[in-house]
């Protein structure tokens, strides 16, 4: 994992001076409320529905022990003990006061941590694989290119008022677990027959009003020469982005209405001047990040114990399920990746109490090298756990309520925090989602569908990524009424796909009735071993619409 | 009509508050002061060049094509104009200027121009920081200073974060890498 050197550190906390000055200035009228809107959301600050909402950032979802107990400290002591892991492996906190802002991201600082760039309309966190650096299909550890992006994007000058919002996402496996071709930008990693890192460039996919599917802008980029790529690709959007309509600002609207090639040959054009320049990577650069990012010292497991957890999977069905649906591959034999599950009965998606996080750090520290993942679905990792330590992990996620086997089926469904919290949402996400998990509770029905993407989004802005559920639910406002819109299909991934829509949208109650016909459509007419999207991409919406508005 | 009196907005030239020689003059039928210098849009800088003491101001949208720059390059003075503080593009513009084209005249902010911009603009080449009217210059000369270093570089420093680290792993005597 990356750890700051001084001037990481120097910067962050030159960071928490600059916000406390116009935190200051704000209190004391110097500022408006406009003018202070960009500078408290650049470090995450938002003024919401009920109260403020603190957006803490997770670079590419890594977090060390000790800083999920500081996240647990700071819901404790600043918040209503609780917090909320997002889509963009960030960590909300949705009732902060004010004037402790700056007294929080202090805190943050002191453990290498902070909310910059979590919002406005600048470069964002960038996202990864959540397997990254364990994965079985992995060509290129991601990380230490992330981190590259991090530091490259972090205060840049010429890119802190863009159009609008712009995501990065990084995948160097062979399976995208981090959606690029959803993103504004999206950098698929792999090695060429020297075994040098190779990039592909994609850019103009994203979700929202109009979810697009990114273009590939350059194939086989060097990788010395990725901020370069990266620096005039941004300068080309700040500069023809569009700015007259928020709706139309980002850069998918600019690469569609250009077209890729012309987009491409204006990247091209500027990137010229670029080329080689300072910003160049060397491979002594690059090797002082990989360095972070070496493996544990890991034990060597013997065969025995992993004959004797193969064993205790055959004989124990609990610990089958669990195994089955919550533990990845680990491309060191005797390891695997487990998935804590954030989808529990009586909690919103993607919450956790501070208590809960203080237990998960111990966790992460005796089980899994103090370190963690956060997942774009909002569950947690512990990449690293030895085979014959995994019964144990998994009492121990027993007791605590976070061994839920339902990683991937319908029960995992992702959820934004909607209009419970969120000042743009037009509907509520979480009593949708509660209801569905209520409605389809049983474990060997939910294992009989199989896998499954429900993604439920309380407005247009999509932070929930309806687009690529496999189920969609958009809610919508209809003359000051809740409505929700269901659009089947989407998936994300390698082929990811846009949902489409089901028809005219349903009030809340209906919404798990709605749900329970698809499934019966789906369960129908599946042919054996068939998922639910490929059910979907063979018969058409056709079915599933007649049923539902029958 | 002189929209914006130069004198009462507040001025930072070079890092430091500085008095205001140059009148902004954005209406293009105004007449243009007899005392002091004048900043007047480009198509009227154009027509004008040569007459008497000019600048141009650019508006955030200009076009920087290597003509213009060429054609910029003569003026002791570039303005480059923020209609919102939150319009980004004249980042981008000064920068140009300053790196592919080399000019080092004076390069000025003018427009909707605040306390929090003063960092990130003067990084990207702007030399002379014409502040609304009613910001505070105190507040602008500390926010100008609000970062000892940077990751990226820019027209303020010349080597990205990553190579200064490696010079200084390798001026690091050896028995501190143990």
């Amino acid at each position: 994992m990356y750890r700051y050197d001084t001037h990481d550190q120097t910067l962050v906390t030159e960071r928490v001076a600059q916000f406390r000055d116009q935190m200051e200035r704000y209190l004391a009228g110097r500022l408006s409320d406009d003018e202070f809107l960009p500078l408290r959301v650049q470090n995450g600050l938002y003024i919401q529905r009920h109260a403020p909402m603190l957006r803490i950032a997770i670079p590419y979802g890594m977090l060390a022990s000790y800083q999920l107990r500081k996240l647990g400290d700071l819901a404790r002591d600043y918040d209503r003990g609780y917090g909320h892991f997002t889509t963009r492996t960030n960590l909300q906190l949705n009732w902060p006061k004010l004037e402790t802002v700056p007294d929080m991201l202090a805190e943050l600082a002191s453990v290498q941590m902070h909310s910059i760039q979590t919002s406005g309309n600048d470069i964002r966190n960038t996202t990864t694989d959540q397997f990254a650096g364990i994965a079985e299909d992995e060509e290129v550890d991601p990380r230490p290119w992330c981190e590259l992006i991090r530091q490259w994007s972090t205060f840049h000058p010429e890119f802190a008022y863009l159009p609008r919002k712009f995501k990065i996402a990084v995948t160097g496996a062979a399976e995208d677990r981090a959606a690029i071709l959803v993103h504004d930008v999206g950098l698929r990693l792999s090695r060429d027959s020297q075994g040098e890192v190779r990039v592909q460039v994609l850019a103009g996919g994203g979700l929202g009003r109009t979810p697009m599917i990114a273009e590939v802008i350059r194939d086989d980029l060097p990788w010395q020469h990725l901020l370069t790529y990266l620096e005039a690709l941004l300068r080309v959007y700040n500069q023809f982005g569009r700015r007259d309509n928020k709706f139309k600002a980002r850069i998918k609207i600019l690469v569609k209405a250009l077209g890729a090639e012309e987009f491409r040959r204006r990247v091209e054009a500027e990137w010229a001047h670029l080329k080689d320049g300072p910003q160049t990577l060397t491979q002594e650069a690059v090797e002082a990040v990989q360095r972070h990012f070496v493996d544990p010292e890991r034990r060597e497991i013997a065969p025995q114990a992993i004959a004797a957890y193969e064993q205790l999977r055959s004989e124990n069905r609990a610990f089958a399920r669990f195994v089955t649906n919550n533990v990845q591959g680990h491309k060191v034999p005797g390891y695997k990746a487990v998935t804590l599950s954030l989808k529990r009965p009586g909690h919103s998606p993607g919450d956790l109490t501070w208590k809960e996080m203080h237990q998960v750090a111990d966790l992460a520290d005796e089980f899994s090298y103090g370190e963690l993942r956060v997942t774009h679905e909002q569950n947690l990792v512990l990449a690293d756990v030895a085979v014959d330590r995994l019964e144990a992990l998994w009492q121990q996620l027993e007791a605590l309520g976070l061994a839920n086997p339902t990683i991937g089926t319908l029960a995992d469904l992702i959820c934004c925090p909607g209009g419970d919290y969120c000042a743009l949402a037009n509907a509520k996400s979480i009593p949708v989602a509660q209801a569905i998990q209520e409605r389809f509770s049983d474990i060997d029905y939910l294992y009989d569908l199989g896998p499954l993407e429900l993604n439920i989004s309380g407005c247009m802005n999509a932070c929930g990524h309806h687009h690529v559920g496999n189920i969609g639910i958009l809610g919508v406002d209809k003359k000051g009424e809740e409505w929700y819109q269901i659009s089947l299909g989407g998936a994300q991934g390698n082929d990811a796909s846009l949902g489409k829509i089901l028809g005219p949208s349903f009030d809340r109650e209906s919404v798990p009735d709605v749900i329970d016909k698809i499934l019966q459509v789906y369960v129908g007419e599946r042919i054996e071993g068939e998922q639910f999207v490929e059910t979907y991409q063979r018969i058409g919406l056709k079915p599933f619409k007649e049923r539902v508005y029958a | 009509m002189l929209d914006q009196n130069s004198s009462t907005r507040p001025l930072i030239l070079n890092g430091q508050p500085a008095a205001d020689r140059w009148v902004l003059v954005r209406d293009e039928d105004a007449t243009l002061p007899d005392d002091s210098p004048a900043i007047v849009s480009l198509a009227r800088w154009q027509a004008l060049e040569g007459s008497r003491a000019l600048a141009p101001w650019l508006a955030s949208d200009t076009e920087l094509t290597p003509e213009l720059a060429e054609e910029l390059s003569g003026s002791p003075l570039i303005a480059i104009d923020f209609p919102k503080f939150t319009d980004g593009r004249g980042y981008s513009l000064a920068r140009l200027l300053r790196e592919r084209y080399g000019y080092t005249g004076e390069i000025r902010v003018v427009g909707d121009v605040l306390v929090d911009q003063v960092y990130f603009l003067s990084r990207c080449g702007f030399n002379a920081l014409s502040l609304r009217e009613d910001q505070w210059i105190e507040d602008a000369m500390r926010a100008l200073k609000a970062f000892s270093r940077a990751y990226q570089p820019a027209v303020d420093v010349a080597e990205p974060l990553f190579r200064q680290r490696m010079r200084e792993a390798s001026q690091r005597p050896a028995a501190a890498l143990a």
